[in-house]
């Protein structure tokens, strides 16, 4: 298989067709028929390219890294580090040094909780989230709450799942200590005014996380241009290998944090009496990391900059659009989640099908969909229902493949009535 | 798509559309809600329990159509058994929508969960209820349970 072949059509739009043929894991049957896969919000499928580099890895030069003489831990060491490199370009980062590798983005929202944030709050700050953040952009801020004695502030959501930059300022006061917001939500697809949202929290000295997970893998992003102070994202949902993420962070915010995990790697000397921390990023980065998997990383990173955030994100709009056509004709199937901005996915429920048979039924033609409540329950009470099903799309999805969906979801409703 | 078919049968599809005992059961003797947190299902248990033997069943919640097809089969072949049966009756069900079996020696049509053994992803759904049944038993108070 080639890597070269070009994945852009002359007009600059993707070559979809030469993207499949990308990622073996495309070219099969599921349950008799050839296999949909529109769950890429849960996790991306792999290239070949990102595949093979993990593979080259362990055949020809895998060492540990950071601690070696040796040939192969040195080159292992230059290509783990050089990933770094290739981190900035997507994000756009100031610096090298500030790409912090993690195991994913709910690792990156952690040591952002425990190291940056929990040695500043007091009894009675206040931690600012939205009602449509993803459980670990939930849960750690909850645990500190409870340790500390702060309080969790939540922007409320309309019907159509949008926030309102007026409840942001309202609710950004003196005692706001942090504001954490996700950048594209899972269950909703709504893009959030993030840069706004910035501009609010900066204007009263309140550092933003953005939770990049499911923005990175669908539209071009710029930690400048949004102006955040952290910014995490997982790299197996950008096509990259699992247990692979980063925490991007403002340089002079990192050097101030105290590390967060101890041991080896992380340190500048140790003796019993007084151990002296390594700078970013290693004073983030204890023990051995996913030496191959950031490798890969890496890989996946030049393969999606090489297709074109903007020429992903073009081609997932044309996506959304036309399966929010072909779902909205379909009745008694209500989408969840009409934002103005969105992306990559469509949430949906039924009036006669519970989202679990959606899943089960679609399966049975082949189709990948997820159904529950997608890590998000506080959603799934805003609108008042248990789970929704969700077609999350990828590089790779085609409007065929969403004609598929839609004549799957038909059959749901021919089984169960309405 | 003979599985499917399989799965989502009349008896099932039935007992999803027109749950036998939805509702709650007051007085009762014993209640639990099982959790499915995979999903965010909920299927809440009622029981009248009288001289060792289940005399009344309902349920309520909200919940996919294997969850609530099971509940509502649970619902009509509970009354009348005798209290070590029902829970004895757990264990089975539970063997027959992971392992399979004809079901044919099932009271009813419960034997019909037996077809959820071939959706690996499901049984926790057919399950559901079932363990809300055993915490009920266990505990004559508000009792809760999950799948996991
Ligand atoms: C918006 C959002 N935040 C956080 C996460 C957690 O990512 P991970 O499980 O890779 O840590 C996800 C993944 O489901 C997500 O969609």
């Amino acid at each position: 298989m080639s890597f070269a072949e070009p994945l852009q059509t002359a007009a600059g739009g993707l070559d979809v067709q030469a993207v499949r043929r990308q990622f073996p894991v495309l070219d099969q049957q599921v349950n008799g028929h050839p296999l949909v896969y529109l769950d890429n919000g849960a996790t991306a499928q792999k290239p070949e390219a990102v595949i093979e580099a993990e593979a080259r890895c362990y055949r020809e030069y895998y060492a540990n890294i950071h601690r070696g003489v040796h040939a192969l831990s040195q080159r292992s060491t230059a290509a783990f580090e050089a990933v770094r490199g290739k981190v900035q370009r997507l994000l756009n980062a100031p610096q090298e040094k500030e790409i912090i590798f993690t195991r994913g983005t709910t690792e990156g929202i952690n040591l952002v909780a425990y190291s940056y944030l929990r040695p500043k709050l007091q009894p009675g700050d206040e931690i600012l989230i939205t009602a449509m953040e993803h459980h670990s952009n939930i849960v750690p801020w909850q645990i500190l709450c409870e340790q500390t004695g702060a309080k969790l502030v939540v922007i409320p959501i309309s019907d159509a799942g949008e926030i309102s930059l007026d409840d942001v300022e309202d609710r950004i006061g003196p005692r706001t200590r942090f504001v954490g917001v996700v950048h594209v939500s899972n269950a909703l697809g709504t893009i959030n005014p993030v840069k706004e949202i910035v501009e609010l929290a900066h204007r009263q000295d309140v550092p933003v996380l953005v939770d990049g997970a499911q923005s990175v893998p669908h539209m071009p992003v710029d930690v400048q241009d949004l102006g955040c102070d952290f910014f995490v994202f997982s790299g197996h949902k950008l096509y990259g290998p699992t247990g692979t993420g980063v925490l991007w962070g403002r340089y002079e915010l990192l050097r101030a944090m105290p590390p967060w995990h101890g041991g080896g790697d992380m340190i500048r000397s140790v003796t019993f009496e007084k151990t002296e921390f390594a700078d970013p990023p290693a004073r983030f980065e204890a023990g051995t990391p996913n030496i191959a998997g950031v490798i890969a990383l890496g890989e996946a990173v030049d393969w999606f900059l090489g297709l074109g955030p903007s020429a992903v994100a073009a081609h997932e709009a044309d996506l959304l659009g036309y399966a929010t056509e072909r779902l909205r004709a379909i009745p008694g199937l209500r989408l969840i989640g009409t934002a103005r901005e969105r992306a990559g996915l469509i949430s949906f429920v039924m009036d006669d099908a519970h989202p679990h048979d959606i899943g089960t039924i679609l399966d049975g033609y082949g189709i990948a969909v997820r159904a529950g409540h997608h890590c998000a329950q506080p959603v799934m009470q805003r609108y008042g229902v248990p789970a929704t099903a969700r077609a999350s799309f990828g590089v790779y999805n085609t409007r065929d493949e969403i004609d598929r969906l839609a004549e799957g979801i038909l059959k749901v409703r021919e089984l169960f009535g309405g | 798509m003979n599985e499917l078919a399989d799965l989502y049968q009349r008896v099932i599809i039935e007992h999803n559309r027109n749950p036998r005992h939805f509702h709650r059961l007051e007085p009762c003797t014993h209640h639990a809600t099982g959790y499915n947190p995979l999903c965010g299902d909920e299927v809440r248990v009622y029981l009248r329990v009288e001289n060792g033997h289940v005399q009344q069943a309902a349920f309520q919640g909200e919940s996919c159509a294997i969850a609530t097809a099971s509940a509502s089969l649970l619902s009509e072949v509970l009354p009348g058994l005798p209290v070590p049966r029902a829970r004895a009756l757990v264990a089975e069900v539970i063997r027959l929508v992971n392992e399979g079996d004809s079901g044919d020696s099932f009271p009813g049509d419960l034997g019909v969960l037996g077809a959820v053994s071939r959706f690996p992803g499901r049984n926790k759904c057919a399950e559901l209820p079932w363990k809300a049944l055993e915490a009920a038993l266990d505990n004559d108070h508000e009792a809760s349970v999950s799948t996991e």
